[in-house]
């Protein structure tokens, strides 16, 4: 029987060669674009040599690896990495889920549209114009923020806010907030909308306020939606935020606070050209955190959720 | 409904929130444009924030003088352009061969594209295939390496698959092809989802910097956010007067503008563009991301 099927399936598949002849242009793209990267990993193990290439650099087994791991900016790089995904994962993840319940009270329709609207504006904006707009509000001579903090009496000199680095940290995280809450918000709202009002009457004439309702109903009902991205927001875990820290933490003085997997990656390969310990650093990072959306996603499984 | 005094009150303060809310969404930029229309030295001595005080076009005129910043926007625009059609084209091809389920090795396929949301080689592997592409230093690798996007293929892909079936079925027994159905009948019908893949596409396009700050380095390639992220790190005085001999004589003679100023007017430039297509968008992409967020 099996040995039938072959040749039966070279005919089917030149028979649709129409249809195949759509997919391959885009297989042959991510083939180039994402696998063929995907195989430069190897550099990884190498003591890559541009004059050799990948074929012909000696190997060098972990000791890339074992490099990262001892150098001195290991551990802070880590703290930051993790540091800066869990500050994300507690405040930038839920304002999404918090607006899209609070536009859900709003009755006035125009006001809503005016507030989701004008929300969605930072989302279109790029991170170079964002940077743009946090140094000058920030700034020392003519910053808003501090302008007004010297009117309210606050602070008596102005504060260079991006050259503290302690303060690095919650700036990013508030940046952040501020681009991606109202485009996050939309999925919420949907799932919302698409809630059984019925659940709503019998809550209320069960005398429950609005906002034992949002936790009772609400919540729950759009939880699944919530625990998909939450799995995504896990795999991410260790991608602690790119072009958002390059581009605010243009000050070297931030860097113990500053400095992630990523942006080390993109210093220590691009910058000072160490291919090989870079992609092993890079690698690293993908390994993890393809265990980490593994794992979240077995774990979402016993609760019926997943994304594969 | 009737609402009882705690909710009332939990009504009132999400309204206040909510307002609170859209200011400091609005305001950055709103205080960005107001310093783009005022005196650079004027504005060095603080205190704008709604209002330009020293009202001005100088800004705009010195920085539309800039050869390389008209360049750079060229860039752009070519650069979203043709990214854009060729990256929507492409996508939507591949969405309609994938949502056939006569496909034959679909789900292989498809786990195919699917691995590549999750892993990637990264960054150096990457910068070394476009090197050993000969793409350094060219236009197209601004242009091509985003070209197909799993996630729109996805999000395509789900809604195509939703389209019923007797929209093509007829085109079929007339003796349609694939390609005869998929131009003049898939295409034709999805106008709102192709419409939000675009905008999506384009403002990732003309958002994008870090392409050029990795494989550009001929100032006459750079894209404006990639240049405008240089100005911003260097100084703009010296930047924009030193390659403009008209400008340079403007400053000398009534030194009123500063970098800010400068960078201002700039960034505005660089995000008219966007901040224009979207409000006409905004009920497509409401649509077209959820229409992403479902699951098959």
């Amino acid at each position: 029987m099996k040995a039938a099927v072959k040749p039966g399936l070279w005919k089917k598949w030149t028979n649709q060669l129409d249809l195949q002849s759509m997919v391959w242009p885009g297989i042959i793209f991510v083939a180039i674009f994402s696998y063929i990267p995907m195989y430069g990993v190897v550099m990884a193990f190498q003591q890559y040599d541009i004059f050799n290439g990948i074929m012909d650099s000696p190997w060098a087994g972990f000791m890339h690896f074992r490099m990262f791991f001892e150098a001195p900016e290991f551990w802070n790089v880590m703290r930051n990495t993790i540091v800066i995904s869990l500050l994300k994962l507690v405040i930038t993840f839920p304002a999404p889920i918090l607006l899209a319940l609070m536009l859900n009270e709003v009755g006035n329709m125009g006001f809503k549209r005016f507030v989701q609207t004008v929300s969605y504006l930072p989302y279109f904006l790029s991170w170079v114009i964002v940077s743009g707009f946090v140094f000058s509000l920030l700034s020392v001579d003519n910053g808003t923020v501090n302008f007004l903090l010297e009117r309210l009496n606050l602070i008596q000199e102005p504060v260079n806010f991006l050259a503290v680095p302690e303060y690095f940290w919650s700036i990013l995280v508030s940046v952040n907030v501020w681009k991606e809450i109202g485009f996050g918000s939309i999925v919420y709202l949907a799932a919302i909308a698409g809630v059984d009002p019925a659940l709503y009457e019998a809550a209320s004439i069960d005398g429950a306020s609005r906002f034992k309702q949002i936790f009772s109903i609400t919540l729950p009902s759009i939880s699944p939606v919530i625990i998909i991205f939450m799995i995504l927001a896990i795999g991410n875990l260790l991608s602690a935020g790119f072009e958002d820290i390059l581009l605010l933490a243009t000050n070297p003085i931030l860097r113990p606070y500053s400095d992630v997997i990523d942006t080390y990656v993109y210093r220590v390969g691009i910058l000072n050209a160490r291919f090989s310990y870079a992609t092993a650093v890079g690698l690293f990072k993908a390994v993890i955190s393809v265990i980490l959306l593994v794992t979240a996603n077995k774990i979402a499984r016993k609760a019926d959720v997943s994304l594969w | 409904m009737r609402l009882s005094l705690g909710d009332k009150m939990m009504q009132r303060s999400i309204y206040l929130l909510l307002a609170l809310m859209s200011v400091i969404m609005l305001y950055p930029f709103w205080n960005a444009l107001v310093i783009s229309f005022n005196q650079g030295s004027d504005t060095a001595l603080g205190g704008i924030t709604l209002w330009p005080r020293a009202y001005t076009l100088e800004n705009y005129y010195i920085v539309f003088q800039d050869r390389r910043l008209l360049n750079s926007f060229m860039i752009t625009i070519l650069r979203t352009l043709s990214g854009t059609a060729l990256s929507v084209f492409f996508t939507a091809l591949l969405a309609y061969g994938m949502s056939k389920k006569t496909l034959l090795f679909r789900k292989q396929y498809m786990v195919f594209f699917m691995i590549t949301m999750f892993f990637s080689g990264g960054l150096i592997p990457s910068y070394m295939l476009i090197r050993s592409l000969g793409m350094l230093d060219t236009f197209w690798v601004l242009v091509i390496p985003g070209i197909i996007s799993v996630y729109n293929m996805i999000v395509i892909r789900t809604f195509f698959a939703a389209l019923p079936d007797g929209l093509e079925e007829s085109a079929k027994i007339d003796g349609c092809s694939n390609y005869g159905i998929f131009f003049r009948i898939v295409i034709p019908v999805s106008g709102p989802v192709l419409a939000t893949i675009a905008l999506f596409t384009a403002v990732g396009y003309w958002n994008d910097w870090f392409t050029g700050a990795i494989y550009i380095t001929k100032d006459n390639l750079l894209p404006i956010q990639t240049l405008l992220r240089q100005i911003m790190n260097s100084n703009i005085m010296t930047e924009i007067g030193s390659s403009n001999a008209i400008a340079l004589d403007h400053m000398n003679r009534n030194r009123t503008i500063t970098t800010k100023s400068l960078t201002m007017a700039t960034m505005m430039i660089a995000t008219i563009p966007i901040i224009l297509t979207y409000p006409f968008l905004q009920k497509y992409f409401v649509k077209g991301v959820l229409i992403g967020s479902l699951k098959e």
